[in-house]
Formats: C-alpha cells, structure tokens, sequence
C-alpha cells in the first residue's frame, strides 16, 4: 500500500542545533504511528515542519502522494492533516461549540465559494478577492444552502463531542478558559476531528492528566482511529504507547535511532542507551 | 549636497536619540512607548520655559529638560504600564497611546497651541573647512547626541546597573531569578530613554529655533521608524539607523521638495514593516519577541446587555431629540451617530479580527473627501459618491493594509498610524484634487426622493437608518463563519492556520469592510457639514474613535453606540470643557484600561 505520509532526509536547524536531523519516515494509512524520545529530541520540531509552522531547511514531505514541504499552515490542513499542540491552544475566549466548529472550517462550503476553479487559480490575488466578497455576501444574505450547512455542523458538533462522554457535551456553551485543563485537551482533540482529517497528529495528548484520564484518551484514540483517520502521536507514557501503537519511532538527538513495532523497540539496545544512559563497566569507569 | 549630508546628520543625530530610547523601552519593557513622542515635547516645552521665560542658559536648560523628561518617563512607567503587569499585551499599548494623547494636550492647554519662537541660543557661527560649510548649531547637535550615546554605551557596557538593564532586556524572568529587580530597572530604563528623548526635543527647539505641540508627533514616528531601521532592540542599531534616516530624509527633501520631508519617514516605515521587519542588520526578527495578542482580554466583569436594554436604547434614539426639539440637540446626536458607524467600522477590525487600528480616521477621510470632491466638484448626486466613497475606502483599506497584515501584534498598530498619517499628509498636499489646506466647501446635500436633506432634524433619522443598518451588517457578519474566524485569528493566529483559516485573507477583508464602513461616515459627515478639511481626519480622531470602542466594548455593537454617544455627547453638554476634552478622552482610556479592560458592554 502507498504510505500516507512520507518523510526523507528532513532537516532544520536552530542556529546551531539541528532539532530535526536527516530523518525519514513512512506512514501507512489507518496505522497509529507513536513518536517517542527524550525531552528534547526534536519531535514537537517534527511535528512542526510536517504542519507547515516553519519550512524545513532540506528534505522531503509528501502527504498522499503530494509534495507539501514548505507549504504555508493553512494550505497543508486544508490537505487534510489535523494536529494538537503540546502546550494546548484552543482558543480562550470563545465557546465549545465554536472552538469545534472552526476546527470544520477546512470543509466549510461558505468558505469555499471558488471550488468550480482549478485548484492552481483558486489563489490568485484578485479571484481570491472576489471568493472573499462572495462568501461576505452569503454569509448576511444566509441563503439556504448556508443556513442548512449550519444546520448539519451543529449536528456533527454534537456527534463529535459525544466521543468524549459527559465531558464537553453540557459544557457546549462553555467558554474554553473557563474549562478544566483536560477539558481543554478534549476540546482541542474535538476541533481536531471536526476537520474530518486524514491524519491526525496529537502532540502529548495526556500531558498532565491522571490515570484515569489518561486510560480514557486511549481509549478514544483508538476510537478514533476506529474511524478510518491514521494517527502520529508524540507521547511520554510509554504504557500508552506500547499499547496502542502499530509502530513506534524513537528520535534521539534529532535523528530517528528505531523505528519498529512496541515490542521491538522496548528491547533495543539504542533505545535503552537514549533514555536511560550506557551502562558503564567497572574498568571503564571513571576514578 | 554637502550642506544636505551636513543638515542629515544632524538631524540623524536627532532621530538617533529617540530611537535609542525606542529600542531601551521595547528591550527591556517589551513594549513600543507610544508616549515617547510626547516627552519629545515636554522636553522641549521645559527647554523653552526655562530660556525665554526664566532667562536660564541653553546648556543647564538641556540638562533640567532631560532630568524632567527622565521624571515623566519614570512616572508614565509607574501609572501607565506597572499596574497592567501580567496583563493581555494590548493594554499597555493602549495605555500608552491614552498618555501620549493626555501629554500633547496638556502642552498645548499649557503653553497654548501656537508656536513659540526659540530665539538663538548659539551664534550661527558657520565654519569653512576646505570648501565643506558646517555651521555651529550642527556641530553641537553632532557634540551632544554623539556624547549622549557614548556615555550611554559606558553606562551600559561598564556599570553594575547598565548589566542589569541589559540581562533584563535578554531575558527577564532569567534576570529575576538572579536577583535583578526587574521593575526597578524598568524604572531606570524608562527615566534614560526619556531623558534622552526629552534632550532631542529641546535640541530640535534650539536648532530650528521654534517650538510647537505637535513636533514630537511627527518625530516620534521618524524615531520609531530609525529604531526600527536599526532593528529595534539594538542600541548601536538605533544610532545607525537614525543617521541614515536623518541623511536620506534631508537627500529626499532636497530632491522631492521639502513638502515631502514629512512623507519620507512615513513611507520608509511601511517599507522596513513590509521587507525588513527585523531591521537592515538583523537577522532574527524582533517579530518573533513580539507578544502577540493571544488571550486578547483580560478577564473582567462587563454589563451583560438584556434584549431589554436594547429597546430601551432604542426607544432613547427615537424619543430623546424629539423630547429635546432643537437643531442643536439633533446636530450633537447625529454626529454622535456617524462616529458610532466609524466606531462599529473599528469593532470588526479590532474587536473581532484583533488587529489594533490607529489609522482609522484615514479612511473616514478617503470616504469624505471621495463624496466631496465626486459631488462638489464633478457633480456627481451624493447617491454615486457615498457608494463610491465606502467602494474606495475599502479598496484601499484592503490594499494598503496588506503591509500591517504580515506583521502581528503592536506593528499592526505602528502600520495603521503610518498609513493614517499618509492618507492626512496626502489630503493636505494633494492640492490640485483636495483642496490643500482650504478644505471643500459648498458640498451638495444628500436628496431624498426630490427633498433635500438640510435641516438637522431630517439628517439625524438618516444616520440613524444608516447607523442601524451597518449595526445589522456587522452583527450578521459576527454570527457567520466569518466572525467565527477572526475571532479565531485574534485568539491565535498560529492555531486559525492550523484550522485552515487563511489568516492573511480574511484580515484583509476585516481591512476592507472596516474601512468601507468607515469611508461610508466619512461620506455622510461631509455631506452633514457641507464642508470639510484634513484636520478632522488625524490621529486624534483615530485615538478618539478606538476610545469610543475599549470604552463600549470592543467587539461589542451596542457598545459602539454607547461610547460614540458618551464621548460626542458629554463634552457637547458641557461646553466649558471643549478645550479639555482631549484630554479627558485621554484619562478615560487610561481608567477604562486598567479598571475595566473589557469596556462597558462585553462583545462576542
């Protein structure tokens, strides 16, 4: 099968730190991908340069068979990959329901009005100041077509919501700052999906939660990869991720040093030697 | 073209010490000082205050300015930005802005708005070396900046506190941990650039031998832009970057003419903001420390609006200047009408998309002079030109806004008052289509099926059904996917992209409606007073404008209403302070901010 996501030789540089370091990775679709390493190792970075929040410095990234290194943000979600953030950024001052609403803005027809263009033409300056004032015109006149799509996402909104139990559904009108700090990860998780995306990467999904938390989220996880959406997670709680990962990539130093099903990598002796030092012999030992 | 580099440096000089002071504040505070252009004035207000009226002599006046614009720089550090430590990034900005607009007036209800005459303090000795003219004023302009900054450079480099002041600058919460009292040094920080701000003012008094309320605007802006040249946190930047300003402007002016001198800052600004944000040596943009407007509010407690209070602000509109039958009742209201559209134009920029706009009185008076000039002169029926004037305005606001939109957070700000000030500059200059200074009079009246609309009467229920409408406009926009997106783009940017929302789309159509709204006032003001001039379409308007609004509530409709009529109103009520009323904007905003951040009326 063709790999959804196809890294080769990635790089990018810090001033003097390489955070990400010739790495190059496969993903297949349907399969839940964890990214694993110390503090530290270049994966948040990773993550990052897949989304388009900085362009790589040399490397390949195809996504579906589209080359989408150095794509602005939007263009590559719009693609279809979705992500949640390692210091969670939803946003504040809005509610629930329209934090999760704009996660579907990718598919949102109001916001689309140049779709009968050829992809190239649809960026353009001037015709994409004409999408712009087609789609104000729609939105105050609300014909039907815009009001029935409304219609349609706030029944998806409760759909989505209902994957995380009793957690967000009563608090649809909630504003986000008011949430628990979990809750605000559901949300962000929930704005996620509502973009319907191919991929789904979810940066330290659990930071932070308890165990029982913790147990949920992985439970939803594999809900959601359940749907048909494959998977990059970036996670510390090991147990997590043996138990629900297809395969396993541990990154070290900005350079991917395994790549292996959970049960491979646990053994291996660099993995071992990343996290937890070199075992040091007596005679090599230091006086 | 010796004089001309000889009269640049000079003036380079000048900008340099500004900008040192730009870049001391924004390293160390985080924060773009939009009252340093005001203890520009001060300082040469007290220079002057000390030599014509106390007969002191220019070198000890030089030093009392700089010490007393030290003291304000300390007391606008204490009052305006220590209380709002901790706060959302806009609300020390804002408050700058309020002590900027409270300090230029209070010159001008000092010292009167006129110009006083600075007589020659040093002899116009001119010296010949070798065919190069150099005259004295320059060489001591060159003396004391060049001193200035070298003691500056000693200070920072050699003393204990100038450490201090600089491990602040790297990294604040770093500097605390080591035992560096950041807010004392916030305080010295504040004292020195100010100083040095206030030396160049009394310097510029004594070299063009004139002092007036409004120079420290004008060179507050041309240090801004040299700061930024330099790259905005780098002292040695901030010199290099003001002598190359100082020498282009005085090339520009002896090429262009010297209208244009005013023009050439201004356009050098919106150049470094679109291609070198980072400044000419930088390589990493200063952008990235800029704090961004995430968590844009602060938490507060707002009114909660009840559809009761609706109607009943409603039922004020309809009743009260029936109640109050006079032209002079219907004249304050309907102005207050029309600032409530220019108010309700800035809601959807500010409130909704985030973007802080301090230009938005430009487009007022793209609006306004497109209808005027359409009607008066080409005689076009106010039906053509007041479309065409919101059409133009929002053309350009989309446009020439673009530049504001690759930048985030305060240089949104910065661009909007540059551009503004280049709509009011080319209104002035532009003689041959606006008019020049004379302004436009004899502008038709708007007609209603065959009526003329002249009495006041009859104009008040105009703005009032075009007021309503653009409330509706707006609210219909609020609630669509497209007021969920910029207040998506306002929560964080970096997030809306990752959503897919085009963030540079859609804040340049939050640019284009805003400023068409706004340009559809401005149309409707110049067809109310018949006659228009550049000077109400200035800064201050744009100041008063974005009051109205933190004081409503920024993304609030109602609250738009609220604060136009509070802030039209009160000051028409009671007369004998029209000549404070500037100021008592300027306190408002500074109260609002820091006691009611989220205005009266809280917004979506």
């Amino acid at each position: 099968m063709a790999p959804l996501l196809e890294i080769r030789e990635l790089r990018r540089h810090f001033g003097g730190v390489a955070a990400v370091d010739g790495v190059g990775l496969t993903v297949q679709p349907g399969e839940i991908l964890s990214v694993i390493g110390p503090n530290g190792a270049g994966k948040t970075t990773l993550f990052n340069l897949i989304t388009g929040l900085f362009p790589p410095d040399t490397g390949e990234i195809a996504f579906a068979g589209q080359p989408i290194a150095g794509l602005a943000p939007d263009r590559i979600a719009e693609l279809g990959i979705a992500r949640t953030y390692q210091n969670q950024r939803v946003f504040a001052n809005l509610t629930v329901r329209d934090n999760v609403l704009l996660g579907a803005h990718r598919r949102l027809k109001a916001a689309r009005s140049l779709d009968w263009l050829p992809l190239d033409r649809r960026r353009s300056g001037l015709l994409s100041g004409v999408g712009l004032l087609v789609e104000t015109a729609r939105a105050l006149v609300r014909p039907p077509s815009v009001r029935a799509e409304e219609a349609q996402l706030e029944a998806e909104l409760d759909e989505i919501l209902a994957i995380f139990g009793e957690r967000l559904l009563p608090r649809k009108a909630e504003y986000a700052k008011n949430l628990s700090y979990a809750n605000r990860r559901r949300t962000e998780i929930a704005r996620a999906l509502a973009a319907r995306p191919t991929l789904l990467l979810l940066d330290e999904p659990t930071a932070g939660m308890n165990p029982t938390e913790t147990a949920e989220v992985t439970d939803q996880i594999v809900q959601i990869r359940g749907r048909g959406t494959t998977i990059m997670l970036i996670e510390h709680k090991l147990s997590l991720v043996m138990a629900i990962s297809d395969r396993v990539v541990v990154m070290d130093y900005g350079k991917k040093i395994a790549d292996a099903p959970p049960a491979e990598v646990a053994v291996d002796p660099a993995v071992v030697e990343a996290y937890l030092g070199r075992r040091v012999r007596a005679e090599e030992a230091p006086a | 073209m010796l004089d001309h580099l000889i009269n640049g440096l000079a003036l380079g000089n000048i900008y340099a010490l500004i900008a040192i002071g730009f870049a001391l504040i924004f390293g160390v505070a985080n924060l773009i000082n939009f009252a340093h252009g005001s203890v520009f004035t001060w300082g040469a207000y007290i220079g002057w205050t000390l030599i014509v009226v106390l007969g002191v002599p220019w070198y000890l006046a030089l030093v009392v300015a700089a010490l007393g614009c030290g003291l304000l720089g300390i007391a606008i550090e204490r009052l305006a930005l220590r209380p709002l430590a901790g706060g959302p990034p806009i609300a020390p900005l804002l408050s700058t802005v309020a002590l900027s607009v409270v300090l230029d007036q209070a010159v001008e209800r000092i010292w009167t708005p006129d110009p006083r005459s600075l007589p020659a303090q040093v002899p116009s000795l001119v010296f010949n070396l070798g065919g190069v003219r150099i005259g004295l004023p320059d060489l001591l302009i060159a003396a004391i900046g060049l001193t200035s900054a070298l003691v500056l450079w000693l200070f920072l480099t050699r003393t204990k506190l100038g450490w201090a002041v600089r491990a602040t600058a790297q990294d604040r919460d770093a500097a605390l941990q080591m035992g560096v009292d950041v807010d004392r040094i916030q305080a010295v920080t504040f004292g020195i650039a100010s100083g040095l701000g206030g030396v160049a003012g009394l310097l510029v008094g004594i070299y063009y031998n004139n002092v007036y309320p409004s120079m420290g605007f004008q060179a507050g802006l041309s240090g801004l832009t040299a700061a930024m040249l330099g790259g905005l946190t780098s002292v040695p930047g901030a010199v290099v970057g003001g002598l190359l300003l100082g020498v282009g402007e005085s090339f520009g002016a002896a090429g262009l003419g010297n209208t244009y001198r005013q023009m050439i800052s201004f356009v050098v600004l919106i150049l470094v903001l679109m291609f070198r944000p980072s400044g000419l040596f930088g390589e990493r943009s200063a952008l990235s420390m800029d704090p961004g407007f995430g968590g844009f509010f602060a938490a507060g407690r707002t009114f909660q609006i009840r559809p009761l209070w609706l109607v009943g602000i409603a039922l004020v509109a309809l009743v009260a200047p029936l109640l109050l039958d006079e032209p002079y009742m219907y004249r304050v209201f309907t102005v207050a009408l029309i600032f409530a559209i220019l108010a309700m134009s800035l809601t959807l920029v500010a409130g909704q998309a985030g973007q802080i706009s301090l230009g938005h009185a430009g487009f007022f008076g793209i609006g306004a002079y497109t209808s005027a000039i359409l009607t008066t002169f080409a005689g076009y029926s106010p039906w053509v030109g007041l479309p065409l004037a919101a059409l133009l305005a929002g053309l350009i606001g989309a446009v020439i806004t673009f530049p504001a939109l690759r930048v985030r957070g305060h240089y949104v700000a910065i661009a909007t008052l540059g551009i503004g000030q280049i709509v009011a500059f080319t209104l002035l200059n532009w003689e041959s289509v606006t008019n020049g200074p004379m302004g436009i009079t004899r502008i038709p009246p708007i007609s209603i099926f065959g009526v003329d609309i002249v009495r006041p009467s009859e104009f008040y229920w105009l703005a009032l059904v075009v007021a309503l409408a653009v409330a509706l406009v707006i609210w219909q926009l609020s609630r669509s996917h497209l007021g969920r997106s910029w207040r998506a783009i306002r929560e964080d940017e970096t997030a809306a992209l990752t959503v897919a929302i085009r963030a540079d789309h859609y804040k340049a159509l939050a640019f284009g409606l805003s400023a068409a709204i706004a340009g559809l006032g401005g149309g409707l003001i110049a067809h109310f007073y018949g006659y228009i001039s550049y000077d109400s379409f200035l800064a201050r308007e744009s100041i008063l404008t974005l009051t109205m609004v933190v004081l409503g509530g920024m993304s609030s409709i109602p609250g738009a209403f609220v604060g136009a009529l509070a802030l039209i109103g009160i000051p028409e009520l009671f007369r004998p302070l029209a000549d404070y009323r500037y100021i008592l904007y300027g306190f408002l905003l500074l109260l609002v901010i820091r006691f009611r951040p989220r205005g009266l009326i809280g917004g979506p």
